[in-house]
């Protein structure tokens, strides 16, 4: 088999990155590697999200209940039979999960599958209804969930939420998740069935006119999409090793709606881009919010400025920048082929003091 | 549970009701017009409140001067929203106005954190509002009947805008059709503005209601109005104003009555609200009130 230069370039790319992560993960101090966790965690959010609305046009606000729920099965898989009695000290937790045990990645996928599963469950009915109603109906289904959540004690330890999660999540899984969901996405959006989702983003009466199945495209954006905010939720609770319901509040889905906008809708490299600078930037602001001393003025921290920093620049990206920072542009190897084409032959014609455009 | 503890309920969910449709009016109305979620208008309902609070609180004033200033406050703070955030987005494809939207409402609770700070604080009520009345042998306090009469008077000035003015029927034009409507002679950028300022005026005054009837303000407090009166907004036929004080009194009576018959379920309160809602677009997606309208193709 001959693999042509881009593969090539991909798997060398690939090996590349994952050295650097290996460097990071054995060097890096914690807070530096759980902000690089957190990059990959919010860009499979920005990612699913971007396959739900931007390309196959489905508005869905359920995504923090979807991560709500993986976040939860996995949570519940991972802890140990001992930590779980210690968590639940109200109401004792069903017997049938009690002394349940597995290793990450079984209970990262089966967190994904149930995820899926009532992702799909939603959508089976909620797909009937369209554009700002389908958002609407997502919405208050994710806060159904979040409000099973806090309910059903003997299952999720109710309000009080689980502790002790244990702290699995490294930079190998988080960043191997958004490659392989990258992969799957990429994939997906490029074959036949891709198409036919971008058809239906584009006008739903001329694609069904044209023979393609609504139903099931979109179906298939919310299942393939729900897994993978599945999985990320279960990166984020063992990630994070703490959650409860408040943290599942619908503000996560505005805030995953915020960063794929800025990415730019239908741009898999601008949600990641846009996740990345987004989760960064907030960490770098995290000194405003506590005090700090310049010379002998003590500056009082202001909790809150983060977020207010955050939201202004949200609105002068949406609006100066409409189609995001990346539009509809992905990262490929023959633009940075070019690129480094144009720069060679750039250098030539500069020092013969020509410039070309 | 007997009459007067029913009665007493009834009422209860009465004034809540009234709360949520004062606040869902300005959701539907910048819906008809624009076609957009204004997520920031439940944080427009903390404005509203933290204004007459500083009002009574920092600069003294009586209640009756303070609470009309709130009002035009926060009408100013929706203009200008309005005019910085969503006209330029106008034409750009729905999502952006959205996030806008989304955007501002994150800024709003975030600078009230910053300006207000994020402790809650204690809403302070005119003394005449916390009396005890004796209805026919069912007691309630004041604020209750004050809080029902004023959104019933606030309803009834709301709709003689809407119905008897040239601003109202440009806005009901509006609602049909921007572009032709501008064309027939209307300014449409005074008119939307207008909306907006009515629609803030009304969070405000649902605001300060809502700070007497639960008087514990914090930045975050109009999140969880601001979802209901959507819900309510839609549950009416979003866009339409008289659906909306229906969803909102339906929604508002409805909660009390599960929570008062079902004590036991009251953990799930929200969600009962939520469930109504997927039920209700499932089967009518377009509210009680709402038009169906035919796909254009």
């Amino acid at each position: 088999m001959r693999l042509s230069r881009n593969t090539i370039l991909t798997l060398i790319a690939l090996l590349v990155i994952a050295g650097l992560l290996a460097l990071a993960q054995a060097f890096m101090n914690p807070y530096l590697l759980r902000i690089l966790n957190l990059c990959a965690v919010y860009s499979i959010f920005a990612v699913t999200f971007n396959l739900i609305f931007g390309y196959t046009g489905q508005f869905s606000l359920g995504h923090a209940g979807f991560a709500a729920v993986g976040a939860y099965v996995a949570a519940l898989l991972t802890l140990s039979p001992s930590q779980k009695i210690s968590n639940f000290f109200l109401k004792p937790i069903v017997p049938l999960l009690a002394n349940v045990e597995l290793p990450f990645l079984p209970a990262l996928i089966i967190g994904g599958i149930v995820a899926s599963l009532v992702g799909s469950l939603i959508a089976w009915p909620a797909l009937r209804l369209r554009g700002d109603y389908l958002a609407i109906a997502t919405l208050g289904f994710s806060e159904i969930i979040r409000i099973l959540l806090v309910n059903m004690q003997p299952i999720t330890n109710g309000a009080l939420g689980l502790k002790g999660i244990p702290a699995y999540t490294n930079l190998l899984w988080s960043w191997g998740a958004l490659a392989v969901c990258l992969f799957v996405t990429k994939r997906l959006v490029d074959s036949s069935y891709g198409r036919a989702m971008r058809a239906v983003r584009d006008d739903e009466v001329a694609a069904e006119a044209l023979g393609v199945n609504l139903f099931k495209h979109k179906m298939m954006a919310f299942a393939v999409s729900a897994f993978f905010v599945g999985v990320a939720g279960g990166l984020m609770a063992n990630l994070i090793s703490t959650i409860d319901p408040k943290v599942f509040i619908f503000t996560l889905t505005y805030q995953i709606v915020g960063i794929t906008v800025m990415g730019g809708m239908g741009s898999l490299t601008g949600s990641v881009i846009a996740a990345s600078l987004y989760t960064i930037f907030l960490e770098l602001l995290r000194p405003i919010e506590s005090q700090f001393t310049i010379g002998s003025l003590t500056v009082p921290g202001i909790p809150g400025m983060r977020m207010v920093i955050f939201s202004i620049l949200l609105l002068v990206v949406i609006l100066f920048y409409r189609k995001g920072l990346m539009g509809t542009r992905e990262f490929s190897w023959d633009w940075v082929v070019n690129l480094i084409r144009r720069l060679k032959s750039g250098k030539k014609t500069g020092s013969s003091g020509e410039v070309k455009s | 549970m007997n009459f007067e503890a029913f009665l007493q309920n009834l009422s209860n969910g009465i004034s809540l009701g009234s709360l949520y449709a004062l606040i869902a009016i300005g959701y539907t109305m910048v819906y008809g017009i624009l076609r957009l979620i204004n997520f920031a208008h439940g944080d427009l309902v903390m404005l509203g409140s933290y204004v007459a609070f500083y009002g009574v609180a920092m600069f003294m004033l009586p209640w009756w001067l303070a609470f009309p200033l709130a009002i035009l406050v926060t009408a100013g703070v929706g203009i200008v929203i309005e005019r910085s955030a969503y006209k330029p987005l106008r034409d750009f494809p729905r999502i952006n106005l959205f996030t806008a939207a989304v955007a501002v409402s994150f800024l709003l609770e975030n600078l009230g954190i910053v300006i207000f700070g994020g402790r809650p604080k204690a809403f302070e009520r005119p003394a005449f509002m916390d009396q005890m009345l004796n209805l026919g042998g069912v007691s309630i306090v004041s604020y209750t009947p004050i809080i029902i009469i004023t959104a019933l008077v606030l309803f009834g000035l709301l709709l003689l805008v809407i119905y008897r003015t040239k601003a109202g029927m440009a806005m009901r034009a509006l609602s049909k059709d921007i572009e032709a409507t501008g064309l027939m002679g209307v300014n449409t950028d005074k008119i939307i503005m207008f909306a907006f300022m009515l629609g803030s005026a009304l969070a405000a005054a649902g605001g300060i209601l809502w700070a007497i009837k639960f008087p514990q303000i914090n930045p975050l407090m109009g999140v969880m109005p601001g979802l209901k009166a959507f819900i309510a907004a839609v549950l009416g036929g979003i866009g339409n104003v008289g659906g909306a004080m229906i969803g909102g009194f339906l929604l508002g009576i409805v909660e009390i009555m599960i929570v008062a018959f079902f004590p036991e379920l009251s953990g799930y309160r929200d969600a009962f609200a939520y469930a109504i809602l997927i039920l209700l677009l499932l089967f009518r997606p377009t509210g009680i009130m709402g038009e169906v309208q035919a796909e254009k193709v």
